[in-house]
């Protein structure tokens, strides 16, 4: 948990984690990190920093709040980005978003 | 000099009720709720129930088991009440029981339907979006060697027929009448005849719906069914068991002669007599509050979107489908908690489904399963005493409030 709260200090700035990433996947062309974030903070950030990427570009959200999940599923929905894949690791869970408009 | 003065029993038992029936009765007027849109959580009592409750509680004290005069007198009260549930509901006197809340006449239901059909099978089917005490109750059957499975929604929040057929082995079905948190009332007759067809019993929790819009267990075809006094202007600790002649059910609990064997212990006879007034009152109500309130909700609907940026309203669209009186919506990237707590402080109470107001931390269920929006999520419910100017508060202070969150959350313009 240490861990986690010392990651969200610089939750927006910090350079993807590599622990996060899938082995097999292609890596994302960004990571945000809002482990340790509540509802509805992950999905700010998300919202903050998708354009970031090119459409088409996939963004990985790193998530540990239990309203994450529904709630980046639902969002994907709202804005018509596409929700790829949804993974469990240790520390939470990482949704693997591709920027469509 | 003050002079103490001891109060005589009956000026003592008076002031202890008004006390008492002074802090139920929670209008507009008491503790500065300017608009109390929660509804569905409880309701204050009704005029006719608080009538009923004085009456019962004088003339309805005894023993309604004992075969003297005042037990007599208790017992002819509480087969009343029995009478007038199984009327308003299209049941039969004896299919009716009183236990002590909602939440236990649901346990009852579903943990007893699946007992007494233990030989038939070990599997309860309940909706994904049931009350949290029917998902309970399939917990418990679960811990004690049973088998559950849900039943998946659409994303409204309705039960889809197709997989509501039983497969082999199963005990009961369990479909509310209607979702507490969005208001999307349930395809119960179809669901019924689903279960029918497979020679399975169905249990509907109607806590939402009785007192609310007609109740007919005939046409909905339910074998067990469930409310709750306090929902539809009756005091709290009164449940409503109904168990359909015909349907196998035994007491999972320690049963004694009570209640036709089916709820244990010396009955709450004042509390049920003021039930099944407010239930005879409410069904006169009926066609007029839904009128009325089906008003209410429908220009709520219709203003959200246009009031608040980024707002999704859930449930049916069509009337036809939901409550008249219950409106659910998610606003993105709000805090429900946050939202709740701006509400309350201009006065007005709402409930919330989002994972911030909840002890566990946990997003509600209901959300979840339909995969709406589940954070910034508020649940209005309008009642008896509701009126144009409480939704007028709401629509004046709601954008406001959304939009300070957003700012304050750094979430304008995403």
């Amino acid at each position: 948990m240490s861990a986690a709260t010392e990651r969200t200090r610089d939750a927006v700035t910090d350079p993807p984690m590599s622990e996060a990433q899938s082995p097999d996947g292609p890596a994302p062309d960004l990571t945000v990190d809002s482990l340790g974030r509540r509802c509805p903070l992950p999905i700010i950030d998300l919202a903050k920093r998708i354009g970031e990427v090119p459409v088409g570009g996939t963004v990985e959200l790193l998530a540990d709040d239990p309203a994450a999940a529904p709630d980046v599923s639902a969002w994907c929905r709202l804005r018509g980005h596409e929700l790829l894949a949804t993974r469990d690791f240790p520390a939470g869970q990482a949704f693997l978003v591709r920027r469509t408009g | 000099m003050v002079k103490w003065r001891r109060p005589g029993d009956g000026e003592r038992r008076e002031r202890a009720r008004q006390d008492w029936l002074g802090a139920l009765s929670c209008g507009r007027s008491v503790d500065g709720v300017s608009a109390y849109l929660d509804h569905a959580s409880t309701t204050p009592l009704h005029p006719a129930a608080k009538a009923a409750l004085l009456t019962a509680l004088d003339d309805g004290w005894a023993d309604p088991a004992r075969l003297y005069r005042e037990g007599r007198r208790a017992r002819m009260l509480l087969d009343a009440a029995r009478e007038t549930v199984a009327g308003v509901l299209g049941a039969r006197a004896d299919e009716v029981s009183f236990c002590a809340s909602g939440t236990a006449a649901a346990h009852l239901a579903v943990l007893g339907a699946a007992a007494g059909r233990r030989r038939a099978g070990d599997l309860v089917l309940v909706s994904a979006v049931e009350h949290s005490s029917v998902l309970h109750a399939a917990d418990q059957h679960e811990r004690t060697g049973g088998r559950t499975r849900q039943l998946p929604v659409d994303g409204l929040g309705r039960v889809r027929l197709d997989a509501c057929v039983p497969p082999p082995g199963t005990a009961l079905v369990s479909v509310q009448h209607a979702n507490h948190e969005v208001g999307t009332v349930q395809p119960v007759a179809a669901v019924a005849a689903a279960a029918h067809a497979a020679g399975v019993p169905l249990h509907t929790d109607a806590a939402m719906t009785v007192g609310r819009i007609p109740v007919d267990l005939g046409a909905l075809g339910a074998d067990l069914l469930t409310a709750s006094g306090h929902k539809f202007g009756g005091p709290a600790g009164v449940g409503i068991l109904v168990v359909r002649s015909g349907t196998r059910w035994a007491n999972p609990m320690p049963a004694d002669e009570r209640e036709l064997g089916r709820a244990a212990g010396f009955p709450n006879l004042p509390a049920a007599v003021a039930t099944a007034t407010a239930l005879h009152a409410r069904a006169a109500e009926l066609a007029a509050e839904r009128h009325r309130l089906g008003a209410l909700t429908a220009e709520l609907r219709a203003r959200l979107p246009e009031l608040v940026a980024d707002v999704e309203v859930l449930g049916d669209p069509d009337p036809a489908g939901r409550l008249p009186h219950l409106v659910a919506f998610s606003c993105l990237y709000v805090a429900g908690e946050a939202l709740l707590g701006e509400l309350d402080r201009a006065g007005i109470a709402v409930s919330s489904g989002s994972s911030c107001t909840s002890d566990a931390l946990t997003p509600s269920h209901v959300l979840v399963a339909m995969g709406a929006l589940s954070h910034g999520n508020v649940r209005v419910s309008f009642g008896r005493d509701s009126s144009p100017a409480d939704l007028a508060d709401l629509l004046d202070v709601l954008p406001g409030a959304v939009a300070g969150i957003r700012e304050r959350a750094g979430a304008v313009g995403l």
